[in-house]
């Protein structure tokens, strides 16, 4: 039976990162008792350990909890969580799209940060209603009144009757609920149209195959259903669908327009249920799918090898079953002269590549070296064909480039008015082209540039992290291609190419950036047997040159009373210590050394 | 009948050296008991099939004892493995007088190790050495006085204010006192000690300076007379020391006390750091057996004549035409050997040569 529609909330929480999203998410499933108290791990929606640890969300949840109100009436309220960063904005534009509301929630202590912006201007495009929450009341340095004018200001909604709230210590928590039953829609009745569903998320179940969640806008879907993908025709039985409770699946057989769950349905791999995608029904399909699916494209990337050769089967396996989830990673293997075996990863973004990075380090255990990371650049050939490069060691004779354009993007700062400067400085520095400063408050700008995303990628958050005190936030969008003057350096150590330590850049960033590579490099080489000659080369022309000496003392001249076990081991930690050097030539390179060159930030000087 | 050396480890001295990773503590209430118990583990060992040709007895500080308390040593050692010829007992300057040194040279001892480590005043302190030179100097003399004609001194390179000049005078020192042998060790901060706990306060000489001052030492000790032998010992022509030569020869030799480390039958084995322990007759530990190709490599290459080139392995000679262009070793007679070049960076030589 379908759940009366009237008596349905569809909704999502915006936030930014730390302002409580996730806390008020579990207290509002503790007041619907969705879960008992002892089961309560504090926030339940970020059940990765990564998330939990970074307090960002990174892959879009949903629950549905059941709420009596204060007019005595049940309500079905779907939350469904979204991804909290710039990475993941089409996933967070396609949760929000299966809402009819969004909770726009800010810290009272903060005020409105550039993700809060950017998600609540999505939420409005997919005209939601937004229902503002003051958090974090609790605190000595809040002011709730001060951030409520804010948002007044910024966003223009009224806020007034705001609820103000402490997710922390549960104060006021109900009035959100009641909020949501009051402020937020309804989703309409549209049960006697061909069924479509959004998928706005799925995962990768051992067990079950894929599990689809889906916002269903028209019609209705049954078990033993013959389901079709709209962008790829494919077809699948239903084998079950229900709702997702906070702790468990429950299957209901069928669901209806305007609710939200999940179908599984004997599917493979996530590729067959492609977030965005509408689900019809093979028997009566719809006419046209919803609108607003696209393709995600990986716009960073990067190579991953095992610092331990032995290690690359697991890093494959590793890879691999991350992909079973993640539908935006892409890796294709790959050998580096210098690495030897790994994969050439493709990512949304930064922040994509560095949780990548981490679960495979944390949930897979392994040691790993990834290189510069690139973006695609797009290579006109003199002979009027295109390349796509993401890769240095693709990068053709220069000779047979006619020109080369590199992706842009307009970028967001919002920084404390006082760090205007700091922040176009730094932009300027980043070859940035200045568009315009909007106050958000008095004490708060939104700074817009438009800036070439390989200076984004290249360590641009965390320098400005750290010249705003950490108060300014960032948002971008990809912008088109344009014409770039690009070089390729190389790195050579003792006359060897480093292929790994190769790296496209803008020719008017190379001298200096070259300078540092062979600076950080001979900092972090150890001595050895022979001088190396550190150099930096774009083509054959070498731009930067350092030295590392020969080494002259390593030796251990005491013996403590006979004990030649100490010696010999001491020998065998040096041996060890070998093997963990990549070797070029006769030159061995810690790994400490490509870390140094990889992580090359602009105030680590 | 077996040759032997024997170690005998004194885990006493006045004060803990800051630079020190020897095992000693400054108490020695228990020295008496710990003595006896040296004596009656010589007497258990001896299954009558040894006798040694050296005895060491080292530390900690030898001469914290009395006089009386080495002699017992020296004469329990003799009564159970003969009498060696090369009785070695280290001596802090500071410790020594004419009764101590007599009745030690009548119990047999005929060599002194003197824990010098330099000549300088501002070096000597910063090591925390307690004695001024002149005391140095007069105990050397006073040694020489009561006989003893086999005389080491210690001395440190790469140390806090050390320069060429200071050096220089060091070594000009030594070469001015009736000394037959000088060792010559490169300070290694080790953890636990003072200076590893206070690492960033020292103003040590960086690895190019203590390169130059190790090199500097080769040449200053061998233009006075003393031939380095390994990698941080020199010696005029016989005075080397047999029993250090026993580790670096393979040969057996058997430590006795707290911290001792043996040779023994192609076993390693040593006591633990625990005066407590051995007092109340604690086994050695076993170290694993000894004695294999790589070890005989890597223990041969800190001498002067080096190893034979045969024992290396296939890889390791197939190194030996780059590191000779380097100046690192020497290929002479069928035996490859460091320059002192190559002495200086020889863990990494070693571990080239052992891999």
């Amino acid at each position: 039976m379908p759940f009366d529609k009237s008596k349905i909330r569809n909704f999502s929480i915006i936030a930014h990162i730390d302002h409580g999203k996730s806390t008020l998410a579990d207290r509002l499933l503790e007041l619907t008792s969705s879960v008992a108290k002892r089961d309560m791990t504090a926030q339940i929606l970020d059940d990765m350990d990564l998330e939990r640890e970074r307090g960002i969300t990174i892959k879009a949840h949903a629950v549905t909890l059941n709420y009596t109100a204060e007019d005595g009436e049940e309500y079905m309220l779907n939350l469904i969580d979204t991804p909290g960063h710039v990475d993941f904005n089409y996933e967070v534009s396609r949760s929000l799209a299966a809402c009819e509301g969004a909770l726009l929630v800010v810290d009272a202590s903060q005020g409105v940060e550039a993700q809060t912006l950017a998600n609540t201007y999505l939420a409005l495009d997919n005209d939601l209603e937004i229902v503002p929450i003051i958090n974090k009341i609790d605190l000595p340095a809040a002011e709730p009144e001060r951030v409520a004018a804010e948002i007044e200001d910024v966003i223009g909604i009224p806020c007034e009757d705001a609820p103000r709230v402490s997710a922390k210590t549960g104060i006021n928590v109900e009035a959100v609920l009641e909020k949501i039953v009051s402020d937020i829609p309804a989703p309409e009745n549209h049960d006697d149209k061909p069924l479509r569903a959004l998928i706005f998320d799925s995962i990768y179940d051992n067990y079950k195959g894929v599990v689809v969640y889906a916002k269903i806008v028209d019609g209705c879907i049954k078990n033993g259903d013959t389901m079709r993908m709209m962008s790829t025709g494919a077809e699948f039985t239903v084998v079950d669908v229900g709702r997702m409770r906070a702790t468990s699946m429950e299957s209901t057989g069928a669901l209806y327009s305007g609710e939200v769950g999940y179908i599984t349905a004997s599917i493979k791999t996530i590729h067959d249920a492609k977030v965005g995608d509408t689900v019809t029904l093979a028997t009566n399909p719809a006419a046209e799918p919803l609108a607003g699916y696209k393709e995600v494209q990986p716009m960073v990337y990067c190579g991953v090898y095992p610092a331990d050769g032995a290690d690359y089967e697991n890093l494959r396996d590793a890879l691999d079953k991350l992909k079973l989830n993640d539908a935006s990673l892409s890796f294709e293997p790959e050998t580096s002269g210098a690495l030897g075996f790994g994969f050439r990863c493709g990512f949304l973004g930064l922040l994509h590549l560095e949780i990548i990075q981490e679960r495979l380090e944390r949930e897979y255990d392994l040691d790993l070296v990834t290189t510069i990371p690139s973006v695609v650049y797009k290579i006109h050939m003199t002979d009027g064909s295109v390349l796509d490069i993401d890769n240095p060691t693709h990068y053709p004779d220069p000779a047979d480039i006619d020109f080369s354009e590199e992706p842009m993007t307009e970028t967001h700062v919002y920084a404390p008015a006082d760090c205007i400067g700091t922040v176009m400085e730094l932009c300027q520095d980043r070859r940035g082209t200045y568009i315009g400063i909007d106050y958000i408050t008095p004490e708060r700008v939104d700074i817009t540039y438009k800036l070439p995303l390989n200076e984004i990628i290249y360590d641009f958050f965390d320098t400005l992290k750290s010249r705003t005190r950490g108060y300014a936030s960032l948002d971008y969008e990809i912008k088109g291609y344009e014409k770039s003057n690009l070089v390729k350096l190389d790195v050579l150590l003792n006359g060897d190419m480093v292929d790994a330590l190769s790296y496209i850049l803008h020719a008017e960033k190379a001298y200096p950036r070259a300078r540092r590579i062979a600076e950080k490099l001979k900092a972090n080489i150890p001595r050895q047997m022979f001088e190396i000659p550190i150099q930096i080369a774009i083509g054959g022309k070498v731009i930067a040159r350092e030295t590392v000496k020969a080494m002259r003392k390593d030796v251990l001249a005491k013996c403590y009373g006979g004990d030649i076990t100490r010696k010999k081991k001491l020998l065998e930690k040096q041996k060890e210590g070998k093997k963990r050097m990549r070797q070029f030539g006769k030159v061995e390179v810690p790994q400490e050394a490509f870390m140094a060159v990889l992580k090359l930030s602009d105030d680590d000087k | 009948m077996k040759n032997l050396g024997i170690y005998i480890h004194i885990p006493f001295c006045r004060s803990k050296c800051p630079y020190c990773d020897f095992f000693s503590l400054v108490k020695t209430d228990t020295a008496a008991a710990y003595l006896e118990a040296v004596n009656c583990r010589l007497e258990q060992f001896q299954t009558g099939e040894y006798k040694a040709d050296t005895l060491y007895i080292g530390g900690g500080t030898p001469s914290v004892l009395t006089g009386e308390q080495v002699a017992s040593l020296i004469e329990t050692a003799k009564k159970h493995y003969g009498t060696p010829a090369e009785i070695t007992v280290e001596c802090n300057p500071s410790d020594v007088d004419e009764t101590f040194l007599r009745r030690i040279y009548a119990a047999g001892a005929n060599r002194l190790s003197f824990g010098m480590q330099s000549a300088v005043a501002s070096e000597r302190r910063a090591l925390g050495r307690r004695a001024d030179r002149v005391q140095v100097e007069n105990a050397v003399r006073l040694a020489a006085d009561s006989g003893f004609a086999n005389i080491s001194l210690d001395l440190m390179l790469g140390i806090p204010h050390q320069t060429a000049d200071s050096l220089h005078e060091s070594i000009c020192f030594c070469a001015s006192l009736p000394v037959q042998h000088i060792s010559a060790y490169i300070l290694k901060i080790e953890e636990g000690t003072y200076f590893g706990k206070h690492r960033d306060a020292l103003t040590l000489p960086d690895e190019d300076a203590t390169a130059d001052l190790y090199l500097q030492a080769v040449e200053e000790l061998e233009a006075a007379g003393f031939r380095q032998y390994e990698i941080s010992n020199f010696a005029k022509p016989g005075y080397e020391s047999r029993h250090n030569l026993k580790y670096w020869h393979l040969e057996e030799y058997l430590g006795v006390g707290a911290a001792a480390h043996s040779f023994v039958g192609g076993r390693r084995f040593y006591y633990e750091r625990d005066i407590a322990g051995f007092i109340a007759g604690a086994k050695p530990v076993d170290d694993g057996a000894g004695g294999d190709r790589e070890e005989a490599v890597m223990l041969a290459l800190r001498l002067r004549e080096g190893v034979e080139t045969a024992l290396l392995s296939d890889s390791a000679r197939k190194k030996i035409p780059f590191l000779k262009a380097q100046g690192y070793v020497t290929e002479l007679d069928g035996r490859v050997a460091f320059t002192p070049q190559g002495f200086l960076i020889s863990n990494t030589l070693i571990t080239e040569l052992t891999e």
